[in-house]
């Protein structure tokens, strides 16, 4: 279970090995990180093989983060509202996956609905840092990205409203990528917050990344925001050939200069960073330094809480525990819905929920929830401006490594704020976006960003492709660094 | 106490035909079995997302063309939030910002005068799920959830029941003409909410507004209106008009009154924002135009076409127009070539007193207006008489045979050299009455005619044999 997709292809198609042994494997594994770090809601036990087929992901297990419906397997969103909810239908990424061939083999946790980035408000507990479990994975995809780096199985599902394939992805030293919005259907995927949702994978390889977005994108009459991308093939866009394309970085966040008390540990993020670049030109790329207004950098993060917190409060409406979830016991209808979701909801969502209802306000959505939209236009109008003259964006992922899940968490300046949020850039303009490994910081993985304009996919893959071939981290399994 | 002015504005919602709901693929249709046309969209299962029903937005567009709105150019809907058992979802997909038509108007007939309605906007939402409630228990009917429902919403423009009843009639003809609505109000497909307040006669400003909520039924309109009329008049006359506030009622269809729900400081506020799963579409120019060329000819302007071009009697072309299977019926009468004033007769006559008699209408029945030409064709000739051509109607209506084969039964002997052979056989055996005649017993004259009309059974052209007789007679 630690090699690629492409190596596992090989073996079950020359009978090397068979699906029934690499399910076996899987689900050993499974339960040995479930037990160490809490990864799983579900683990499916009674997984059964698939027949092998040209399909490259025919009878390989995989993971699916428990906010993707899944036909006949418990889908909770990691919420106590739906601690015992079956869904009678697949979503439509899933049924692309299993049609290919692939085997579910279990549900990885979140944080409650995908709303939380630590990985530490699933209604099974926290998930730990495969790497050192003192550490979080970060979130929401924890469960999936602590399973993908543990070599449970080459891929797993996630989603990504801010930054939650990413993110992860970064803090456990594996692949994280989220396609450009509408390129998978979002049908059967629990929304957050719909205009930011997007499917993403995690995997240890760029090339796996590619090959299972290429088994599940499509055009679904499910979902509207969907469109065609059968032009577009993933897998065979990676030639790792990027001679002459351009690329830049924000000079505010990667500038250490404009950070007021920088920690050694983002002196050393940065540092790394930069050599990286360096390490890149070398592929014959371009990279140049482009200056952002800092107002607009300063507002990504209250425009996502304010945007994803509206959507969120509207999404999740449906959750009243009437025709799915623990009903409540009262009488009254009122009380009834009242009492499914005091008990349900976690504190952090219910501050969210009000947080959306608030801003969503007549008298305040105007000053609120209506200027966060249009700052988020500036914001993407900003990008797509950059983007008519640089092929991407290339940024460092967090001011470092896995935060630990225990202790004060570091007091961070205003602009140490932008560096942890600007993933959410992709989301606001539904870019493209890929973060790699980038080496090691007190030895936990770093990770590094790769963004670029809407449809360029490809090229954003390719650009990944070529930076994790010039580096060795291509495909590394997470172990336990000793203290 | 200065004359008082009612002023009354209509929401009214019709639910629109289609094959599937407007935001999913269950069925839209009525059923008497609950819960039987659903998705997991309708039941807002975690994960689903609604996928926009064309037919039912070019439907909308047509109403709003009809009613002359302004059309946006991107299609756009909005979420209206609020938690109640009827909504799955937790809100309702609507149009707020951006709906189908705004700024529009129509004219109108009302007793017989036309007057204008001005129409604020008009927007297509989903229905929500029906509730049944009993005396310890309330069932859920999740049928109607996601069924696409046009809402018209005209500016406080009406002043009296009998103006907002006709706005309501005319524009559920108009949804009938084309094909958009049954508008059956029986199956709750009309519903309405009406806004009344009053105020002084020469004042300009408006009165306190009351808001009937959920009135499903025509009369049941009426009924609100007038009752809320005479009960803020009433309170008005008494000096305590602050007794009326801006609050929701409803009507109570038992005791035709209305019931106070909630005050205006109790209002929702349903934190509208853009439905993001939907992305805005665009309303092509060419779209339009294609739509406007489907909507039919409407029944004010075929009333009119009937009563100035065609010398139409008021009564008869409003009685042409009520069905639009009708009316094209009866204009196909007139490309044929039929008299109009002799179409609009069989027509509301023969025609439509049939239909009525046995329960069917007008598309379906086999005597089609070719028939109504050849029959009306027969008795402009002299071939049969009226008397002759209704029986023959009712004959070929029946057995839906052709009115041929009713002919030589039923048609008229205006033959001269047949019916003189016929009179000289009966004169011959009459000679000693020709003989009183001839000396003065004209009365007698009645009698020859008698005996050609029984021996003939009544086939006889009277006109015809009447001629002839006088000539036979007079030697």
């Amino acid at each position: 279970m630690n090699k690629s997709i492409k190596e596992l292809h090989e073996l079950l198609k020359n009978k090397e090995t068979t699906s029934e042994e690499l399910i076996k494997e899987s689900l050993t594994k499974s339960h040995e990180i479930n037990a160490k770090y809490n990864a799983f809601v579900t683990i499916l036990d009674n997984a059964q093989a698939k027949p092998i087929t040209n399909e490259l992901l025919s009878g390989i297990p995989f993971g699916v983060k428990d906010n993707f419906s899944t036909k006949d397997i418990l889908t909770t969103g990691s919420s106590n509202t739906l601690k015992n909810y079956v869904p009678f239908f697949n979503a439509t990424v899933v049924e692309k996956l299993l049609e290919k061939g692939a085997i579910i083999v279990n549900k990885t946790v979140l944080d409650e609905f995908g709303m939380g980035g630590t990985g530490t408000t699933g209604h099974t507990g926290i998930v730990k840092n495969p790497w050192d479990p003192t550490k979080m994975c970060a979130g929401s995809s924890a469960g999936s990205a602590c399973a993908v780096a543990s070599g449970v199985y080459p891929f797993a599902l996630g989603s990504d409203t801010g930054d939650s394939v990413r993110k992860p992805a970064a803090y456990c030293g594996i692949v994280g990528y989220k396609p450009t919005y509408g390129m998978l259907s979002r049908y059967g995927l629990f929304p957050f917050a719909s205009s930011l949702d997007h499917v993403g994978v995690l995997t240890r390889r760029v090339l796996d990344a590619a090959i299972v977005v290429d088994a599940m994108k499509g055009q679904d009459p499910k979902d509207m925001t969907t469109w065609d991308s059968s032009h577009i093939n993933l897998t065979k866009s990676l030639t790792g050939n990027v001679k002459n394309k351009k690329l830049f970085y924000i000079k505010e966040i990667c500038d250490i200069n404009n950070y007021e008390n920088p920690s050694p540990t983002l002196k050393e993020h940065l540092k790394n960073f930069h050599e990286t670049l360096k390490l890149f030109s070398k592929s014959g790329v371009e990279i140049e330094e482009v200056s952002i207004d800092i107002k607009l950098l300063e507002a990504i993060a209250s425009v996502y809480t304010i945007i994803s917190c509206a959507e969120a409060t509207s999404n999740m409406s449906n959750l009243t525990g009437i025709i799915f979830g623990p009903r409540g016991t009262s009488n009254n209808v009122t009380e009834m819905i009242k009492e499914h979701r005091t008990k349900g909801f976690s504190p952090l969502i219910k501050r969210r929920f009000i947080i959306g209802s608030y801003v969503l306000q007549k008298e305040n959505q105007e000053k609120y929830f209506k200027n966060a939209a249009r700052v988020r236009r500036l914001i993407v109008d900003k990008m797509k401006e950059l983007f008519k003259t640089y092929d991407a964006l290339i940024l460092p992922v967090g001011s470092g490594p896995a935060k630990p899940l225990k202790g004060s968490i570091d007091v961070m300046d205003r602009v140490a704020n932008i560096i942890e949020e600007h993933l959410q850039i992709a989301n606001f303009g539904g870019f493209p976006s890929i973060t790699i490994p980038d080496g090691f910081i007190n030895n936990l993985p770093v990770g590094i960003n790769i963004t670029g304009n809407c449809y360029t996919d490809e090229n954003v893959l390719n650009l990944a492709y070529a930076l994790e071939s010039l580096m060795p981290y291509k495909g590394q399994i997470a172990k336990e660094v000793s203290k | 106490m200065k004359k008082q002015i009612p002023v009354i504005g209509l929401e009214m919602h019709c639910e629109l035909k289609s094959n599937s709901k407007v935001f999913s693929r269950a069925k839209n249709a009525y059923s008497e079995i609950p819960n039987v046309n659903i998705s997991a969209v309708d039941m807002a299962f975690p994960g689903t997302l609604p996928v926009v029903n064309k037919k039912c937005v070019a439907d909308a567009l047509k109403v709003s063309l009809i009613l002359n709105c302004e059309v946006p150019e991107y299609l756009v809907f909005d979420r209206k939030n609020y938690y109640y058992p009827d909504l799955p979802k937790g809100y309702q997909i609507t149009q707020m910002a951006k709906p189908v038509g705004i700024n529009g108007h129509i004219d109108i007939e009302v007793n017989d005068k036309l007057i204008p309605v001005l129409i604020h906007d008009v927007h297509l939402e989903e229905d929500t799920a029906s509730l049944d409630h009993y005396f310890d228990t309330t069932t859920i009917d999740y049928n109607r959830c996601g069924v696409p429902l046009l809402e018209l919403v005209t500016e406080p423009c009406f002043h009296s029941a009998d103006e907002a009843v006709a706005f309501i009639e005319h524009m559920r003809n108009i949804y009938r003409y084309c094909d958009i609505s049954d508008a059956d109000t029986k199956k709750g497909e009309i519903r309405c909410d009406v806004n009344v307040s009053i105020m002084d006669e020469d004042s300009k400003e408006l009165g306190i507004k009351v808001e009937v909520k959920n009135v499903n039924s025509i009369s049941g309109v009426s009924e609100t209106i007038k009752y809320e009329i005479s009960r803020q008049t009433k309170l008005k006359e008494e000096g305590r008009y602050n007794e009326v506030v801006q609050e929701t009622r409803r009507y109570d269809e038992e005791t035709g009154t209305t019931i106070r729900m909630r005050s205006k400081e109790d209002a929702i506020d349903y934190k509208y924002f853009i439905e993001p799963n939907i992305p805005k579409f665009k309303i092509t120019e060419k779209w339009l135009s294609i739509l406007k060329n489907e909507i039919p000819k409407l029944p004010l302007e075929r009333k009119y076409n009937y009563l100035n071009n065609y010398g139409l009697s008021n009564y008869d072309a409003s009685i042409i127009i009520k069905e639009k299977a009708i009316s094209d019926y009866f204009e196909e009468c007139l490309k044929l070539g039929i008299d109009p004033k002799v179409s609009a007769n069989w027509i509301i006559t023969q025609i439509l007193g049939y239909i009525n008699k046995n329960d069917t209408s007008i598309d379906k029945i086999s005597f089609t207006p070719s028939k109504l030409k050849e029959l009306t064709d027969l008795i402009a000739s002299n071939t049969i008489s009226s008397k002759q051509a209704k029986d023959i109607f009712n004959k070929v209506i029946e057995t839906k045979k052709e009115i041929k084969d009713y002919l030589t039964e039923n048609t008229q002997i205006s033959d001269s050299n047949e019916l003189e052979t016929i009179i000289d056989k009966i004169l011959a055996n009459n000679e000693t009455q020709i003989k009183e005649y001839q000396n003065g017993r004209t009365n007698l004259f009645d009698y020859f005619v008698g005996l050609v009309m029984k021996e003939t059974k009544g086939k006889a052209n009277p006109v015809l044999t009447k001629e002839l007789l006088t000539k036979k007679l007079q030697g």
